[in-house]
């Protein structure tokens, strides 16, 4: 089984009132610390592991923060110390409004093979009520940069129930992306994290009532997929064939390797991480063993988040049994009411199923 | 109320008794039917008046009120604290004094009556006996006059507050306690008469008359594998309270349980109360009934304690429900108050009297079935506490009677059928459909809630099917958090009962016993 990497660049311009992922703002001086800590233990981990990897992902924060000279450093040192397939996707994560022809062109060299771009909206006012700094007109101009030298994988994310969004505002967003011409979009439900600016002054937000927030993701399932872009998983579209093979990974219980403060791995069968502190990761601290992964709860729980679903085959090729029969019992009473669908082999849950997934899945894993 | 059985018969052992009055709340119910139980049994009454460290306290208004109502010459009553003490020494002067001494002849045959018993783990059951005539000593055979069995007295002695203390022998006129390795209260029967084999008493002593409960409702374990603990609970608690039965019972709801027999709504709670606290049980509990008399229409009558059992209304010619004399004392203020209440439950106004200038007795003839479930909490509520309340059972009378069932998605819960009066039935209906939307939290699927006579649905609400739980991204990082989240919302589950494919929390049950109706 192929693995998957992460690396992840800590450090944003300035942070999204939304976000809580882990990332700082930085001057060249802590980045080039960064930068060495990084390739230490790209080494250390290059001469560990013994997996070949399928997919690299940078992430954040905001790579293209880190800079197209530092990147092309990384990937280059991510070449050479570890068995990467011929055909591996690399993936970074960018921000419209820091991407220039320069990196662009770096990325496409350093071999980069897909770009995923933080829009959330196209809509200027719910950009503003998130804390986004770029604009459409960036994020077009971003695009073709990518195209233009060569990376044409691109992927868009949107943010569904932001403050203020309506069915008429998210068509809006929608026809935008659309008319871009990419061949992902990952959609996203608001969710107001208690660290966050945001969090602070939700009382003063009109944020959209629950029915309206389901409206507006069955509304953009519906319309993405109406472009062409397949739902694969509760919150991801693509045209087949462009899916995030490294997210994969995560949704299919298979192993990855994350490095970077607050980066988890699951490798070898155990999960573990790098402590959230950008100087324990400095200091080449080890990573923090977490848990055994990869059980049957497990593994259960991530397959159902896919609109391929749980299938028994794929669960007996993992553990030698089958599934409960108990869990097809269960299965059957969600199907009634349109929440899932289940054949004697796989069950998958519906776009209203994903809704209540936490309730439809926590209810399956229960009769395991 | 519930008790009055065992306020009497410990008074059949006695010559007298020490009336306690509140100082600062005077008069209650209980303590005018308390007086009248010692005067039946023609007891020597020493008035003490309590709780003078109150602030509230007017022990002059409660010595006159007792001198007014009862007629008892309070000149000499101590007034007494027996929180701090204060004045109780004088209360031992007063028994001393004023209580006569027992009339005995120790040369008669043995008889002594059991008024209590309870079971030790070491030396089996303990018999409270009072001896009316001859005397008992360790060694000797004795038999119980009802039951007939026979034992070898192990110990005899007195009881003292803090202790038992044996003594060589018991003679007429103590009271004192038997131990004879007796093995369960059974064989010990409150109200039974003691006597020797050798030179037996003729005749027993009077006697109790028998208690039989009068209300009853299903006990289950909130988790079924608890069900063996329950049943060894019940049979401990027993063993000390014979008033209290229990037999299986099984819900297509609930599983496994337990329909108990209490005296009364304060024997039902109290009952509930120690198996959750001493045996740290958690429990569902059924909506009480009370015991009607179906007459068929082929002229049998059968009694119906378990909603469960109501027969088909088809076959039913009338039937009957118990009612009660219930007596309410309280200040005049609150006399409106009351007799809204005792009207809206199906009260018949008999009579009312001021007991004195402030404070009335009223008088009603209230069915039982409306008195066990709330009855009491919602007085004292639109009393600010100050009114009492005793009821002693008046009979059955002819009422006009419906079998209310509960549907859940269209199944049936039978743990939540009651019996209730017809003019109550849309209303209650309503009201317990409500409160079911309130506390059976949104799940996976709308759920219908229908509550049926028979096979029409007078009430309906329903519960909307959420639409939306968390739902979060879900990378590298997130999963064992999610993954625990998962496993903690099972654990949650727990708590929940689940019916065919509904969850309904164990609030539930309680929320249809308590309708409280000032919420």
């Amino acid at each position: 089984m192929n693995a998957g990497l992460y690396l992840h660049i800590p450090f944003c311009l300035s942070k999204c009132d939304y976000c809580d992922f882990y990332s700082l703002c930085a001057n060249d001086d802590t980045m080039d610390a960064y930068l060495a800590a990084l390739k230490k233990a790209l080494r250390f981990w290059g001469s560990q592991s013994a997996d070949t990897f399928d997919t690299v992902y940078v992430g954040g924060g905001t790579p293209s923060v880190f800079g197209a000279g530092r990147l092309t450093e990384t990937l280059d040192l991510v070449r050479r110390s570890f068995r990467l397939t011929t055909d591996a996707q690399i993936t970074v994560e960018c921000n419209p409004s820091s991407v220039t022809k320069e990196l662009a062109d770096a990325l496409s060299v350093a071999g980069v093979n897909r770009v995923s771009l933080g829009l959330q909206s196209a809509v200027a006012a719910e950009r503003a009520a998130l804390g986004r700094r770029s604009t459409v007109r960036q994020a077009e101009t971003a695009l073709t940069l990518f195209r233009n030298a060569g990376i044409d994988d691109l992927s868009l994310d949107l943010m569904l129930g932001i403050p203020g969004q309506t069915p008429q505002s998210l068509r809006e967003s929608l026809r935008f992306l659309e008319g871009t011409g990419v061949q992902h979009v990952s959609a996203y439900l608001l969710k107001l994290e208690e660290t966050t600016p945001l969090f602070a002054r939700r009382a003063t937000l009109s944020l959209p009532d629950e029915d309206t927030v389901c409206d507006l993701y069955l509304q953009a399932a519906n319309a993405l997929e109406q472009t062409g872009l397949r739902q694969y998983e509760i919150s991801n579209f693509a045209v087949p064939g462009f899916e995030s093979r490294h997210n994969l990974h995560y949704w299919l219980c298979e192993p990855y390797l994350g490095i970077g403060p607050a980066a988890h791995s699951f490798l070898g069968g155990r999960r573990f991480y790098y402590p959230r502190d950008l100087r324990s990761f400095l200091q080449s601290d080890a990573p923090v063993f977490d848990c055994i992964g990869g059980d049957k709860a497990e593994f259960c729980m991530l397959r159902l988040r896919l609109t391929r679903g749980l299938s028994d085959a794929a669960f007996y090729a993992r553990f030698g049994e089958h599934l409960p029969k108990e869990m097809f019992t269960a299965a059957k009473a969600f199907a009634r009411h349109g929440l899932l669908t289940a054949d004697g082999d796989t069950i998958a849950l519906t776009k209203n199923g994903f809704l209540v997934s936490n309730g439809v899945i926590g209810k399956l894993i229960s009769t395991l | 109320m519930d008790f009055n059985y065992e306020v009497s018969r410990s008074l059949a052992a006695c010559e007298g008794a020490v009336l306690i009055i509140d100082a600062s709340q005077g008069i209650e119910a209980q303590t005018l039917a308390n007086t009248y139980l010692a005067l039946d049994h023609n007891l020597e009454l020493v008035p003490v008046i309590n709780k003078i460290d109150l602030p509230a306290a007017d022990p002059d208004r409660v010595a006159a009120e007792v001198e007014d109502v009862i007629g008892l010459d309070c000149s000499v009553a101590p007034r007494v604290s027996a929180k701090t003490g204060e004045n109780v020494e004088q209360v031992l002067e007063r028994i001393v004094e004023d209580i006569p001494a027992p009339e005995a002849n120790d040369d008669a045959p043995l008889r002594a009556l059991i008024f209590d018993s309870i079971y030790d783990n070491y030396k089996g059951v303990i018999v409270y006996v009072r001896v009316m005539e001859g005397t008992l000593k360790a060694g000797e055979t004795m038999r119980m006059m009802a039951t007939g069995a026979e034992f070898t007295v192990v110990e005899v002695g007195y009881m003292r507050a803090q202790s038992m203390e044996p003594c060589d022998v018991l003679s007429a006129g103590e009271v004192g306690y038997i131990t004879a390795s007796i093995k369960t209260v059974r064989d010990a029967k409150v109200g039974d008469t003691v006597t020797k084999v050798q030179r037996p008493a003729s005749e027993p002593l009077p006697g109790y008359r028998k208690v039989n409960p009068m209300v009853f409702c299903g006990i289950y374990p909130a988790d079924g594998a608890d069900y063996e603990a329950l049943r060894d609970a019940l049979e401990k608690l027993q063993l000390n309270d014979a008033s209290l039965s229990y037999e299986p019972e099984t819900s297509g709801a609930l599983g496994f349980g337990f329909r108990c027999g209490f005296l009364g709504l304060l024997h039902l709670e109290i009952i509930q109360e120690r198996l959750e606290r001493e045996y740290l049980l958690d429990l569902v509990t059924t909506v009480p009934s009370v015991i009607y008399k179906i007459h068929l229409r082929d002229g049998s009558v059968v009694e119906v304690d378990n909603p469960t059992h109501y027969p088909d209304p088809a076959d039913i010619d009338f039937a009957e429900e118990p009612i009660t004399n219930a007596h309410i004392y309280a200040p005049a203020d609150y006399v409106g108050a009351i007799m809204d209440l005792c009207q809206d439950r199906r009260g018949v106004f008999k009579d009312m009297t001021y007991i004195t200038k402030e404070r009335v007795d009223i008088h009603y003839e209230l069915p039982l079935n409306e008195i066990i479930y709330d009855f009491f909490d919602v007085l004292k509520s639109r009393t600010r506490g100050y009114a009492s309340f005793d009821y002693e059972m008046a009979g059955y009378q002819r009422s006009n009677l419906q079998k209310l069932d509960v549907l859940l998605n269209g199944d049936m819960i039978d743990a939540l059928s009651f019996i209730i009066h017809n003019d109550k039935a849309m209303a209650r209906a309503r009201r317990i459909a409500e409160r079911l939307k309130e506390t059976i939290p949104r799940q996976m699927f709308e759920i219908p809630i229908q509550i049926a006579i028979g096979s029409k649905v007078i009430a309906r609400e329903t519960v909307r099917a959420m639409r939306k739980d968390v739902l979060a991204k879900c990378y590298g990082g997130d999963i064992t958090r999610k993954k625990k989240l998962l496993e903690k919302q099972k654990e949650g589950k727990k708590r929940m009962r689940q019916f065919g494919t509904v969850e309904v929390p164990q609030e539930a049950f309680m929320a249809v016993l308590k309708l409280d109706e000032n919420t």
